[in-house]
């Protein structure tokens, strides 16, 4: 972890209660293994981010299929998991997954009820930033974690802002341990 | 209020016939009756503003965790806790919006007012209201519906505006601490700010239109020259930047007048630059807002012009770079400068000239006719269109010193890779920094990052000068408002659901992503028969790109309000039009009654007019204001990513069957008609999620079966091609099996058996009790 744990859009003051920094990947495996009802959200960027040989979406995939974790994709981000032959949850725009997890009476996508952890990835740093604050101000019940390469200080757990080396290798690691779940 | 007295008998004498009137005398040849809420209050339109508000909730998004709006502060709003005044964050949120509003409302209103004032005083109270001639009757649509008056001179909008005014102070007292204390209450006052924000565009506009016989109603209005390359910078250059466009007349005048105007170049900036344009055709705009450091640092213009509103607060500082002396015109905007309005044009012109001072104020709007114009003419010889953008050597060789320290990224509102493009020119490659030119939003916060003051705005400038100097477009000037005859011709498409849909690209320039997308936008929902409509920096985007002929939307699509149109109605105030023509539309092509009437109208609108505002590049308090109008007048607002930032949004919940209910006025019933429209206002991640959610905001309960089926077919249609599947939600917006679109009902049919679809009816829909006309026993 090599980059400071500071708003990577530098006006963004946040606070006074700012996310968490994930120090070390296995505080997201620990995180997810303990949620009972994980959801991930991944944004339009995951498609254009690259990372390695792959794209971020890529990521996304390999996490939610060792996770099990289901997935919804915003905006137009549904195209690029199908045309990675993946089928998610569902999709939606980001404003309306963000407004239904604030809402302590949702059933989920499933009818099964509320989640209780939501990773993001993917949706553009100042959308996901206000989006994380909704959440972290009317959703007492849920927690969060940003899973993009910036810091993301409204997020209950956020990495700090990382070289793609070590962002890549992070979600690697998250990836390889989720595997023992 | 009325009083009458028939007789009444005191010590002193019998009284006989007494009629008392008190508050405002309404005009008595209007035949219509008056509705239940003229010059209406901060409450009296507050069921209404619930009605909408159940369905459409706010989610708040805060952009900001503590309030620090007075001295108890700074308060920790965070997750449920209240201030020292006892505020919680929804509160507060709503509050933020409610003061973002007033501004908005307050910027055009006043502009309104001083616009109003100076034609009375150049033109007489008595100058008619025309803004179109025998084509229009209903001159002022949304000042009929609020207010309940019909103006029919320019001192008639004086009454207008003193209401405005009065509603204006009351809405900003509310959003002192310990005044409004609910997040619904601030809400309903959001949008009673909105509804007086319209009025104040109307009362501008049609002041202007009238006076100064901009194109009334004109669906041929002029096709004028727009873009950086159109400027001929051979001859002295006049660069007018702002909102108000009284100023910029009185060059023109001065210019023609005094046979000068093929010698001199007048030119503008954001919405001036439509009306300069709408005031005389040979005058051209440069572009959008974001224009304006890079227009200024090329040393272009000879003297700079600024009236009022989205001006950059440094525009004095940039004139000075280039050596071009600056004008300010408004008592909005004084700069600094010392007042020279009392003093003789010699004296100033010489001051200018000479460099003595960098800039006047000038509230006398004929006197800055005659100095802008001597000052350009003196001044351009010597200035030689000095710029203050670097040639590429000094750029190269600057690079060199750039450490990648990112704080340039950092603080770019779009996180370009600028670092990454300025290694590359440090190797002589400027493509990669000519590359960002598209998608810079023109702010130049990137300079004031950049621990080293590279000048890294002018450095993108210049590595796309060629792309700058092929900017050369054409745009119809704005036409106005929208002619009855059109209405009428359009009404029964639209409210059956045959034309799919009445779509307004308006607004800023704060794209995500440079102004082509909107460009597609437009052009996409033309090519599918769409009533596409344009205003303000918007439609100067959507003219900036062409087609394989080299022909641009304004070429090629009709100016008729009409299906496949692309419609430029004007500037920003112009945006009246594009809500009076929803109005219209219930009064007009419905017979619904208008005079302060609003309720009702709305509910009709709601429920029958497919119309979607979408502000992809907004900003301002100002866009923020219109967009609210809009809400309370049931109409959905798109806004682009940034629009996140206005932390508020109006979402349905189409997962909550109860939501969607609505009575039928022919029975009484309560039916569900589905998600039509589904938001209020909602804020896009992408250009294709946009695309998707115009076609499906169209929707609307009263949609015959066949218009269902065509505005369905665009919605799954957009959805196939840019989702790459179809929509999850076909079930919701299917209420008969008629309303399939034919040549999908295999597979539609399919989705409805898997969802356990049934069929339900199409009622005549109202959300108001009181227009039911049969009541079940």
């Amino acid at each position: 972890m090599s980059m400071a744990a500071e708003p990577w859009q530098q006006a963004e003051i946040p606070g006074p209660k700012k996310a968490l920094v994930i120090t070390k990947p296995e505080v997201v495996v620990a995180m997810l293994k303990r949620a009972k009802r994980p959801i991930l959200v991944v944004g339009h960027e995951a498609a254009g981010i690259g990372l390695g040989e792959e794209k971020l979406i890529d990521y996304a995939i390999r996490m939610a299929k060792t996770a099990r974790v289901p997935v919804v994709a915003t905006a137009h981000t549904i195209s690029e998991f199908l045309k990675r032959g993946f089928q998610p949850t569902s999709w939606m725009p980001a404003v309306d997954i963000a407004n239904r997890l604030q809402d302590p009476e949702w059933e989920g996508l499933d009818g099964m009820g509320q989640y209780d952890l939501a990773l993001f990835m993917g949706i553009p740093y100042y959308m996901e930033w206000v989006l994380l604050n909704a959440l972290k101000h009317f959703s007492s019940n849920l927690k969060t974690i940003s899973l993009d390469r910036f810091y993301q200080p409204n997020a209950t757990w956020s990495f700090p802002n990382l070289s793609f080396k070590d962002w890549n290798e992070s979600l690697e690691v998250i990836i390889d341990k989720l595997g023992g779940k | 209020m009325q009083m009458k007295i028939k007789e009444l008998k005191t010590g002193i004498g019998v009284i006989k016939d007494l009629e008392i009137s008190i508050g405002r005398v309404f005009e008595e040849t209007w035949a219509e009756p008056v509705g239940p809420t003229p010059f209406p209050s901060l409450t009296d339109l507050r069921e209404w503003d619930f009605q909408l508000l159940k369905r459409y909730q706010p989610l708040y998004m805060p952009f900001c965790d503590v309030c620090c709006l007075c001295t108890f502060g700074k308060c920790d709003l965070t997750a449920g806790k209240r201030g020292a005044c006892g505020i919680n964050m929804a509160a507060q949120q709503s509050r933020i919006v409610l003061l973002a509003c007033c501004i908005g409302a307050a910027t055009h209103i006043g502009h309104a007012r001083h616009l109003v004032e100076h034609l009375i005083e150049k033109f007489g109270r008595r100058y008619p209201i025309d803004v179109g001639g025998l084509n229009i009757e209903v001159e002022a649509p949304i000042t009929r519906l609020v207010c309940g008056i019909r103006p029919k001179t320019l001192g008639d909008l004086e009454d207008i505006l003193d209401y405005l005014e009065n509603q204006l102070t009351h809405l900003l007292s509310v959003t002192h601490t310990g005044q409004e204390s609910s997040n619904i209450d601030f809400e309903s006052k959001v949008f009673h700010a909105g509804m007086i924000d319209h009025v104040g565009l109307e009362v501008a506009d049609i002041a202007q239109i009238a006076a100064y016989g901009f194109p009334k109603a004109d669906p041929e209005s002029p096709l004028v020259e727009l873009g950086y390359g159109t400027i001929d910078s051979l001859k002295p250059v006049i660069l007018c930047i702002g909102h108000n466009v009284v100023p910029a007349t009185e060059i023109v005048d001065y210019l023609k007048e005094n046979g000068l105007y093929s010698e001199v170049e007048v030119c503008g900036l954001c919405c001036t630059a439509h009306d300069v344009t709408r005031y005389n055709p040979k005058a051209k705009i440069v572009g959008p807002i974001s224009w304006q450091l890079r227009f200024i640092r090329s040393g272009v213009p000879d003297v700079v012009v600024l009236d009022e509103q989205c001006i950059r607060t440094d525009a004095l500082i940039e004139a000075q770079r280039i050596k071009a002396p600056v004008i300010v015109t408004s008592e909005k905007n004084c700069a600094g400068l010392q007042s020279r309005t009392r003093d003789p044009v010699d004296a100033i012109v010489s001051d200018l000239v000479s460099g003595k001072v960098p800039g006047v104020l000038i509230l006398d709007p004929a006197k800055v006719g005659e100095v802008a114009t001597r000052t350009a003419v003196e001044v351009a010889p010597s200035r030689k269109k000095f710029k203050a953008i670097p040639d590429i050597d000094e750029i190269i060789e600057r690079a060199k010193g750039c450490t990648k320290c990112n704080d340039c990224r950092r603080a770019c509102p779009q996180d370009l890779l600028i670092p990454e493009a300025i290694s590359e020119v440090a190797t002589g490659n400027l493509a990669n920094l000519a590359d960002l030119y598209e998608a810079c939003v023109g702010c130049g916060r990137c300079e004031n990052a950049c621990p080293l003051g590279l000048p890294i705005h002018s450095f993108i400038v210049k590595a796309a000068e060629k792309q700058l100097k092929e900017e050369k477009f054409k745009i119809r000037a704005g036409r106005g408002a929208v002619q009855d005859v059109e209405i009428r011709n359009v009404g029964s498409p639209i409210v059956l659901g045959e034309i799919p849909g009445v779509v307004a690209f308006v607004g800023c320039a704060n794209y995500p992503h440079g102004g082509k997308e909107l460009a597609e936008m437009c052009s996409e929902f033309a090519n599918r028969r769409y009533i596409v409509v344009t205003s303000g920096c918007a439609a100067m985007s959507a003219a900036m790109y062409k087609n394989e002929e080299g022909k641009t939307p304004y070429e090629i699509y009709t100016g008729a309000f009409d299906a496949g149109c692309v419609v430029n109605v004007g500037s920003c105030v112009s945006n009246s039009h594009i809500a009076g023509a929803a109005i219209k539309i219930a009064s007009i092509f419905a017979k619904r009654s208008l005079r302060a009437n609003y309720e009702e109208i709305a509910d009709y609108i709601l429920n029958r007019v497919g119309a979607v505002g979408v502000a992809w590049g907004a900003y301002s308090q100002k866009a923020a204001s219109i967009a609210s109008g809009c809400w309370r007048l049931g109409i959905p607002v798109v806004v682009g990513p940034h629009g996140s930032k206005y932390r508020r949004m109006l979402l349905g919940r189409k997962d909550r069957e109860d939501d969607w209910y609505v009575y039928d006025a022919r029975t009484g019933d309560r039916v569900y008609v589905g998600p039509a429209p589904e938001h209020l206002f909602y804020t896009a991640e992408t250009k294709e999620e946009a695309m998707v959610m115009i076609a499906k905001l169209c929707m609307r309960p009263n949609d015959t079966m066949k218009g269902r089926a065509i505005k369905l077919t665009h919605y799954i249609d957009l959805h196939k091609r840019l989702y790459g599947t179809l929509p999850n939600d076909i079930h919701l917006f299917v209420r008969t099996v008629a309303d399939i679109p034919i040549t999908m009902k295999d597979e539609i049919i399919k989705i409805l058996e898997e969802k356990q679809w049934k069929e339900g009816r199409i009622p005549d829909p109202t959300l108001l009790p009181r227009l039911i006309r049969k009541r079940k026993a």
